[in-house]
Order: structure tokens, then sequence, then C-alpha cells
């Protein structure tokens, strides 16, 4: 064992790949965290909300301009997204040519396929999502159209989730992240090496399905509230 | 006992291999699974039929030679090595589906046989503490705490059978090489080494081909000695420590 070895094969290495993963993956889960919270505002109204949305774009100001620090996180998000998709996608392809030869009579690992199909099918999501939202912003609500709908963030959302299709779209998208996020979470701590006793390994595992539970839970709150005419 | 065995049978590692069917009778429920094998074995010498290949020496759980792919659960139901697994285990007039490990990391040689040479270069590349050889010291001189030894020795317990491997979505070496980092950085006598050894061990797992881990848990399932999967937390916490420098 020579002592030169550097830090950059270790980067390079599978557990390297892992860790720009499960820290990526953590930059998600604080955001996704967050904006859920922002979704709940809707349970307090248009002004609540729209204020909201609004208070996004002044915050920091006037140290940074307007829209400022959503355009930070807009960018550290994006560089994680690309960070965690290279990860995955190195990985899933190095565990496909590690047994070229398949065994006739083990089952498939259903959590591993969950973590990687899942996964494409968020990326879907997020894409759809931010067309809908962010970057087109357009309605599919045939009866609420119109730059009035386009430009009120809290009309866009009423309009989009009293339309059964688009909300089905959503609570897929939020059981499949719940999925993904109770194995990642969990996973995730244990890449970081901070589950070394079985304590603290049963401690991850709960960490993950709460995290999971909430965001399902707060997530889907608002879409179903409009959905069944709870908030108009 | 009557079972129907499907085993992968393959000349050699270049040939093309395939799961061939064989019928064994009066099989006593005491028998290890091995010697069940022995006992196929003695009937197609008996008919002049080329023998199935397969690996063992201790034939007691703690060489690590015996592994077999049993009916898709390495080394069989029972949480042990293959050569301890019993066919009381097992239903009468069960079918036994037999494959080696499959990983391309770990050939195959001959039938169930695989090369686990990867294993061994894994330990060349760090999994030893470097020493100057003489007199053994006082098993004093260097305390260490009673939660770091029992930990070591629980890591300690890795076999090397590759059951772990065998069992990995991934086929991914982890919990393998987390057991030998963790019994050595619990140590004070793998301090020194501790960055450069956990650099090494894992650059050249993933030049065998080893996959990476996705933290499922199936080895430590697999693993007849238990080896929890916290060791690979801490496999993952050193090679962090490394990375920084
Ligand atoms: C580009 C689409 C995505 C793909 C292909 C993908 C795939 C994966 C894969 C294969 C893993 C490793 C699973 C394991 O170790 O068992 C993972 C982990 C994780 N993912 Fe994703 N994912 C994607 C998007 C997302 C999104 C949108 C989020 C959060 C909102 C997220 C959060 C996480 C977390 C927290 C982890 C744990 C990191 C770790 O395993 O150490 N992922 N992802
Ligand atoms: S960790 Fe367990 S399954 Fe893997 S080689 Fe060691 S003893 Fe065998
Ligand atoms: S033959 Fe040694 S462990 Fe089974």
């Amino acid at each position: 064992m020579t002592s030169s070895r550097s830090a950059t094969t270790a980067r390079r290495s599978t557990i390297g790949l892992k860790i720009l993963m499960a820290g990526t993956g953590i930059v998600f889960v604080a955001y996704v965290l967050l904006h859920m919270y922002g979704n709940l505002k809707a349970l307090a109204g248009e002004e609540a909300f729209n204020t909201y949305a609004e208070h996004l774009r002044t915050i920091g100001e006037p140290m940074l301009p307007y829209g400022g620090l959503l355009w930070v996180i807009r960018v550290v998000l994006l560089l994680s997204l690309v960070g965690h998709a290279y990860a995955a996608f190195s990985l899933w392809s190095r565990a496909g040519n590690a047994r070229r030869t398949k065994y006739a009579a083990v089952k498939t690992a259903m959590r591993t396929a969950w973590m990687r199909w899942g996964g494409v099918f968020l990326l879907l999501f997020v894409v759809w999502h931010l067309l809908q939202f962010t970057i087109l912003k357009f309605s599919v609500n045939p009866d609420r159209q119109g730059v009035n709908v386009q430009q009120n963030p809290y009309e866009l959302v009423v309009a989009s989730f009293q339309v059964p299709w688009n909300t089905l779209i959503y609570v897929l998208a939020m059981l499949a992240l719940a999925l993904h996020l109770s194995h990642g979470t969990f996973s995730a701590q244990q890449t970081l090496g901070w589950t070394m006793t079985s304590h603290a390994y049963r401690r991850a595992k709960m960490v993950g399905h709460a995290v999971a539970a909430v965001i399902v839970v707060g997530f889907l709150i608002p879409p179903l509230s409009i959905l069944f005419g709870l908030i108009k | 006992m009557n079972l129907t065995l499907k085993i992968w049978r393959q000349a050699g590692p270049r040939h093309r291999g395939e799961l061939k069917t064989y019928k064994v009778k009066d099989i006593s429920p005491d028998m290890s699974f091995l010697e069940m094998l022995d006992v196929l074995n003695e009937q197609l010498n008996a008919r002049g039929e080329e023998p199935i290949a397969f690996d063992s020496d201790c034939r007691e759980g703690i060489c690590g030679m015996c592994g077999l792919m049993i009916s898709g659960e390495a080394h069989g139901p029972e949480k042990t090595t293959t050569c301890q697994l019993h066919m009381r285990s097992f239903t009468d007039g069960e079918v036994i589906t037999i494959e080696p490990w499959r990983a391309n990391a770990f050939p195959v040689i001959k039938d169930l046989v695989v090369d686990r040479g990867a294993f061994d270069r894994i330990i060349q590349a760090g999994g030893y503490v470097s020493v100057n050889t003489g007199a053994a010291p006082d098993a004093h001189a260097t305390p260490v705490p009673k939660p770091n030894a029992d930990r070591a020795f629980v890591a300690a317990e890795c076999i090397g059978c590759g059951a772990c491997v065998a069992a990995c979505p991934n086929a991914s070496a982890m919990l393998f090489m987390g057991a030998k980092v963790t019994h050595l950085s619990e140590l004070p006598q793998g301090q020194p080494e501790r960055a450069a050894r956990v650099v090494s061990m894992v650059e050249q797992h993933d030049e065998e081909g080893f996959g990476g881990c996705t933290n499922v848990g199936a080895c430590s399932q697999a693993c007849p000695k238990g080896i929890p999967q916290d060791v690979i937390s801490t496999l993952n916490k050193d090679l962090r420590a490394a990375l920084r420098g």
C-alpha cells in the first residue's frame, strides 16, 4: 500500500460517486421540504400564497437583486440534478456490467429497481412540473384561461388542480417521490458514514420513513383540497 | 428424502454452461448439503459421468470456500455456510436449483467453482498492517477499549466466502471490504495507514469490476457470519475522510 494514492482516485470511485449522490440528494430533500411549506400557504388563501411567492423574489434585497436568491437556488438545484443523475446513471451501468450472466433462480431486487426507474419517472415529472408552473406557466383547465390566470400564481395552481388527470399525475409523482426518499434519505446517511452503530442504522431508516410520510401528506393536501373544492 | 437437482454444468471458463437435471434418492435429512452432492458424485462416477465440481475445504463453516447459490439464496435457506447446511432444511420431493456465485469479478472455473482471487487482490491492496516482524509485543502494550475490540472482532468474523457479492443486486463487494476496513480501523494498529488503506482497497474493488452499493442490505441477510450493514458506513466514512486529503 502506498500512501501517495490521492484524493482524486477516491473521488472517482464507486463510493465517491455515492457521496456525490448523497450530497445532492440531501440538497433536494431540504429544497423539497421548503417547497412543501410554501405550497401549504395555499390553505391560508390567495393573499398569503402570492405574498409568499413575491417574498421569495425580494428576499435579500437590497444586497441581492430582485429574484437574486431564487436564481442562486435554481443554479444550485440544477447543478445538483446534473451531479445526481450523472452518479445514478454511472453506477447503474456499472452494476449492469458487474453481473453479465444472470441467475436462473434469484428474484430481482425491487428497491434498487424502484430507485432507478422511479428516479427516471421523477426526472420526467420535474420537467412537466417546471413547464407548467415556471417556464411556460400554462393552464390545463379549459374553464380558466388567460393572462390573469397565468400571471397569478394562486389562480394558476387552483386552475391546474381542478383538472383530475393533472392531479393524478401529481399524486403518482408524490408516491414515487415518497418511495425514492424513504430509501434515499436513509441511504444518504449510510453513504455519508453516519450509521456506524446498529442503533444509528435503525434511526436512519426511521428518519427515511418519516421524511417520506411528511412529504406525501404535505404535498398532497393543497392539490386534493382544490380537486375536492375545499379551496376555490 | 428424494430430490430433484438442477445444477449448473460448465466444462471450463470459456465454455457455455447450462442447468442439468439430476435425481437423488434416499438422502438422509442429517446429511450436510455437500455430503448430498458427494452422494450424487459417487453415482455419477459409477455411471462413468463427469462428477460435479464444487469447492469445499474445512466443512466446518470457517474457511469460506463452499459458497453455492441454492434456489436463489446464497448458502441456501439457513444463515450458515453451505457445508453447515443440512438436508432437513429441505422437504422431500423438493426441486433445488444450484448455481455458482454470479459476478464478473468471480469468473466460473468449472461447474460450481468460481475464482474469488479478486478478494485476495483487494486484501493485497491494503487490507493489512505493515509491521516489522520480531518478538510478539506484550498483550497489554497497546490498550484497546472494549467496545472497539468487540466491533473489530465482529468485523473480523468475515471468512471471505463471497456470499455478499453473490446476493447483491449490484454484485458489489462493499460488505466484505467494509468488514476488512472496519476490523483494522477500530484498532490502534490500523490507524497509521487508515486513509491510504481505504483508498487503495476501494480502487482495487472498482478495478475488479464489482458494482457500487445501493444500501439495500441483501448482503447482510446472506452473510453466514452476520456481518452488519454498519461496517459499510465505516468504510464510507473512512473513504470520505481520505477524500478530504
Ligand atoms: C434524475 C432523476 C433521478 C434519478 C435517475 C435518481 C436516481 C437515484 C438513485 C439510483 C439513487 C441511489 C439509490 C440507492 O443508493 O439505493 C438515488 C438516491 C437519492 N435520490 Fe435520486 N434520482 C433522481 C432524482 C431525484 C430527485 C428529484 C430527488 C429529490 C427530490 C432525489 C433524491 C434522492 C436522495 C435523497 C437520494 C439518496 C442518496 C444516496 O443514495 O446516498 N433524487 N437517486
Ligand atoms: S462479509 Fe459475510 S458474506 Fe461477505 S465474504 Fe465476509 S463472511 Fe462472506
Ligand atoms: S467448507 Fe469451509 S466454510 Fe464451508
